[in-house]
């Protein structure tokens, strides 16, 4: 059984539709990437995926994970899966980030209330959740609050969260696009060391197909609300079928043909 | 190899980047004509207000000055460390410049410095060749203009488009003419209907176009450009650098781009400098600094551009 099932996914917006009828599986273990431009209705299945749609969205159709029905099913279910199976990595680490909490603290809270770990276990399961991602000077970054920390830092922090009950599966939406090139790429990294080692399943949302490429094997590209083009990354890439997947990969090419061009003169 | 299968390297490169880089450093007179000549003058640069611009082969002739220019810069912010330590760059007409490096590494310290929002703590910064004094402002602002990333915090939400656009005219004292609104909507692609609308009717895409309409409609020599295309999508990003890169070449304008975007810097700028806990750490061609880099985090910044596989 898959791990997460989507089947005909409906968001509206009263009379607006803004995701229309989108569907795709993840399985134990994948790599899945949604690409597409703002406005495309990829961070909105995000949300319908886990249950968090912004209140005035209605979701209709199926969205199964971990067999719990994420759009009928009641908010006790739908908490209940939230963190164990699936946990997300947003953008701008500020916004997911209490400002007021220490982020040893936030880091905590999911291990106490899924985990129920308290004391010193806690402590040490805190502090490793940190190291985990790479964060040495843990006594320190576990004291700071959140403007205290780089913008690298701070996404570390937002990921040893979302990793911290170990997920079966990490929703990560433009995680990297708020950062430095250099701590793009390391987080970039991180994340895939990462899934690979503890087996996690990742749905990796982005614009930016070079980004996306170097952590997910296959694709659904979405524009418009709808899924366009499905397949692995690579073969996207070689021969982009609709049009629309044609212009994401020569933008990139675009850029990538400037600096190719420096090396060579 | 011929120029030939790759057409778009002809239009973006100008000659001046292909050429060897140091060549075209010494801004000699004969080396500030090139650039012109590679320019089709449009007829729009030419019936502007011709008169109070000065005639750009003449400012750049007289001296060989560059536009605008860091001399030996260093800045701190009160009671911190340096966030600027002797650095000197300049921006020479027709000479795109890249100002290159990570968050807090200064770059927009020396933008603010640039723009006369601060003043330098060491060092000058030089318009023209002279020093920018506070009685120069004027002038300084009608010839530099600037873009910032945010293209939804940087428009006043409760004004109509015509009335950001012509902001510079009436602070410049020089008419808000719709006319000129018009002219610098249709040059950045906008339709002449887009100055009775409000900023929120624009996608991303359209509103740094509108914010790039205002920087232009006093025809300015130099763009200030702060991550202009970072907080847009992949294919609105090559729309833009073509729009700016077409800009440069049908109005005469120079561009100082700020950006971490490799790519980015490598299809619009000639010159790149690369900016690292406030000190310049390498500068020069583009083709130099980014196909042949000697400091090492140039070299690092370099390997973490994602690109595509195959």
């Amino acid at each position: 059984m898959s791990l997460l099932t989507v089947s005909g996914l409906t968001v509206r917006s009263g009379g607006t539709t803004l995701v229309d009828d989108i569907s795709f599986t993840v399985a134990q273990g994948d790599r899945v990437g949604l690409i597409g431009e703002s406005g495309s209705g990829k961070s909105l299945t995000a949300l319908a995926v886990t249950g968090l749609l912004p209140p005035g969205l209605t979701a209709t159709g199926e969205v199964r994970l971990d067999g719990v029905d994420m759009i009928g099913g009641t908010e006790r279910q739908r908490t209940a899966v939230r963190g164990p199976v699936a946990a997300i990595v947003f953008q701008e680490p500020l916004t997911a980030l209490n400002p007021l909490m220490r982020a040893g603290r936030q880091i905590a809270e999911p291990l106490r209330r899924v985990r129920g770990l308290r004391g010193p276990v806690l402590r040490e399961a805190v502090h490793g959740a940190l190291r985990e991602v790479l964060l040495d000077d843990t006594d320190r970054i576990a004291r700071s609050y959140p403007h205290q920390l780089s913008g690298g830092q701070r996404q570390r922090v937002a990921i040893a969260m979302a990793l911290a009950c170990r997920p079966r599966l990490l929703i990560a939406d433009e995680p990297t696009t708020a950062l430095d090139v250099t701590v793009q790429a390391e987080i970039l990294d991180l994340l895939d060391r990462l899934a690979t080692a503890h087996g996690t399943a990742l749905v990796f949302i982005t614009h930016d197909l070079p980004v996306a490429a170097r952590v997910i094997r296959d694709t659904h590209v979405m524009r418009g609300g709808r899924i366009v083009e499905s397949g692995p990354i690579s073969s996207l890439i070689a021969g982009p079928a609709h049009p629309y997947t044609r212009t994401l990969v020569d933008s990139a090419r675009r850029f990538d043909a400037a600096l190719e061009r420096t090396a060579r003169d | 190899m011929t120029d030939s299968p790759r057409p778009d390297a002809t239009r973006l490169a100008s000659p001046a980047a292909s050429a060897d880089p140091g060549a075209a450093r010494p801004a000699s007179p004969a080396a500030s004509a090139d650039p012109g000549a590679a320019r089709p003058a449009s007829p729009a640069a030419s019936t502007d207000p011709g008169a109070a611009r000065p005639a750009s082969p003449a400012a750049g002739a007289s001296s060989g000055a560059p536009l605008v220019a860091a001399e030996g810069v260093g800045f701190s912010y009160r009671g911190g460390a340096p966030a600027l330590t002797d650095v000197s760059l300049a921006v020479e007409a027709g000479r795109n410049v890249a100002l290159v490096g990570e968050s807090g590494a200064g770059k927009s310290t020396l933008l603010r410095l640039l723009l006369g929002l601060a003043t330098p703590s060491t060092g000058t910064i030089t318009f023209g060749g002279q020093p920018l004094t506070r009685g120069r402002l004027r002038d300084y602002r009608r010839s530099v203009q600037a873009v910032f990333q945010d293209p939804y915090s940087s428009l006043d939400p409760r004004h109509k488009i015509g009335r950001i656009v012509a902001e510079p005219l009436r602070g410049l004292g020089l008419g808000a003419d719709p006319a000129r609104v018009a002219e610098a909507l249709d040059a950045v692609g906008l339709p002449a209907d887009t100055a009775s609308r409000y900023p929120h009717e624009f996608s991303g895409g359209q509103r740094q176009r509108i914010a790039i309409a205002r920087a232009i409609v006093c025809h300015p020599k130099v763009l200030l450009a702060d991550e202009p295309v970072s907080a847009l999508d992949l294919t609105t990003r090559v729309r833009i650098v073509d729009l700016l890169s077409s800009l440069c070449a049908d109005r005469d304008l120079t561009i100082l781009l700020v950006s971490h975007d490799l790519g980015v810097v490598a299809e619009l700028c000639q010159h790149t400098a690369v900016l690292e806990r406030g000190r310049l750490v390498e500068q020069g061609g583009t083709s130099q600094v980014l196909g042949a880099p000697s400091h090492p985090y140039t070299r690092r910044l370099l390997s973490s551009v994602p690109r595509l596989p195959g």
